[in-house]
């Protein structure tokens, strides 16, 4: 599918899709399974997150040759750390609510590993343009993952989705679905469908019928 | 329970990093195939912890007092350059305790269970004892979930799965259903 997409918008497609951070490269799980309890803390995140991502690989990439070999993962490492704390009292001044609902998990998008991944992995060899298009891409499939996490959690555990009650007053709340049990199920079980649909296409690839 | 006991405890059940709060999960689904190296992670992990808990008082206490904003910067920075300086003075005075810690002690240093620990530490305001006996039931908390998580997957290599099944999917439920034992531990403090 790729041979016929542009290569600088598989910079993007990449990222969403066919490497997604989270349920192709299980990285940066940390967030994924803390925040997604409802889907306004799962976007919050998903935008802090993309916020850094974007920072870090434009610094990163139009750094890169300046910054010395050796000292190049801490470099990395402070320059998140500095989009961390924007972040951190942006979010703090524009939304003191979610803020203190997401507590010291903005604090920990410092140790996502989706982040220094992608500036040792990428921005630190590309152009400007095409890691910000990385880091889009990247930002773009996490940002889906957080929100499908976090859907199916605050649906099945409040009956509402970002507070609107949809399923009325006769569902009985699975509470278990937006405590930490609930987090480790949701992904676990998107994880299987996802193994499962991976299995058939590989077995029908091969002629060998569905498994 | 004396105030020291119960953060301790509450660190290392109740609120288990690994288990509710969702910290230090690449070691738990990454290196958790065999118990005895999750028990020599985790053992590492504590030694971490303590150092982590040490030296975030310290910056606390005496450099970051008048410049919250730096918190974040300097806190990874700080113990990252610690570890390595530590990881130095143990080949150097231990080489068997070295061998014992072995290339864990670097990994984990901006494992996310440490920088959580420094973050919580800080917003709860804990003092230098109550900041080391939080790192101690932290570090034995992951220990204890690193090293239950390995001992069923030890026996799952043998269980036959199907095998759309196998692999990272199955380690999430089983985290799930350990999880939610765990939960059990919330009623600890009522009681």
């Amino acid at each position: 599918m790729s041979d016929q997409v542009p290569a600088t918008f598989d910079d993007f497609l990449r990222g969403v899709w066919r490497e997604n951070p989270v349920v192709v490269q299980m990285l940066g799980l940390c967030p994924t399974l803390a925040v997604t309890n409802s889907v306004a803390n799962g976007l919050a995140m998903a935008m802090a997150t993309a916020f850094v991502l974007l920072g870090s690989n434009l610094l990163v990439s139009s750094l890169k040759k300046w910054i010395p070999h050796e000292v190049r993962i801490t470099s990395y490492v402070l320059i998140i750390a500095t989009f961390v704390t924007i972040a951190d009292m942006l979010l703090e001044a524009a939304v003191p609510v979610v803020h203190k609902q997401l507590g010291p998990f903005v604090a920990l998008i410092v140790v996502n590993c989706i982040i220094l991944g992608r500036a040792e992995a990428f921005a630190s060899r590309q152009s400007v343009k095409r890691s910000l298009l990385d880091a889009l891409g990247t930002a773009a499939g996490f940002t889906l993952v957080l929100v499908l996490l976090s859907a199916v959690r605050e649906l099945l555990g409040t009956g509402a989705l970002l507070g609107i009650d949809l399923l009325g007053p006769r569902f009985e709340p699975w509470v278990i679905m937006v405590l930490p049990p609930g987090g480790f199920l949701t992904l676990g079980v998107v994880m299987l469908v996802l193994g499962w649909h991976a299995k058939r296409s590989t077995g029908r690839a091969n002629g060998e019928g569905a498994a | 329970m004396s105030d020291l006991t119960w953060i301790l405890l509450s660190a290392l059940l109740i609120n288990n990093f690994t288990l509710t709060l969702f910290l230090g999960l690449c070691p738990f689904f990454g290196v958790t195939s065999k118990t005895e190296t999750a028990l020599r992670l985790g053992t590492a992990n504590v030694f971490v912890m303590v150092i982590t808990s040490t030296s975030v008082w310290f910056l606390n206490r005496f450099i970051l007092a008048n410049a919250p904003y730096l918190r974040i910067i300097s806190f990874i920075i700080v113990i990252a350059s610690l570890v390595q300086i530590v990881e130095m003075a143990i080949k150097k005075l231990s080489p068997t305790l070295f061998r014992a810690l072995g290339i864990y002690l670097p990994l984990i240093t901006t494992n996310c269970a440490i920088f959580g620990l420094a973050i919580f530490q800080t917003n709860r305001g804990y003092d230098l004892w109550q900041g080391l006996a939080f790192a101690v039931g932290a570090g034995l908390g992951l220990t204890l979930a690193l090293a239950l998580m390995a001992s069923i997957r030890e026996r799952l290599d043998l269980a036959d799965v199907p095998s759309a099944a196998q692999g990272f999917g199955l380690s999430l439920i089983i985290a799930s259903c350990l999880a939610l034992a765990f939960m059990g531990f919330a009623g600890l403090g009522a009681g």
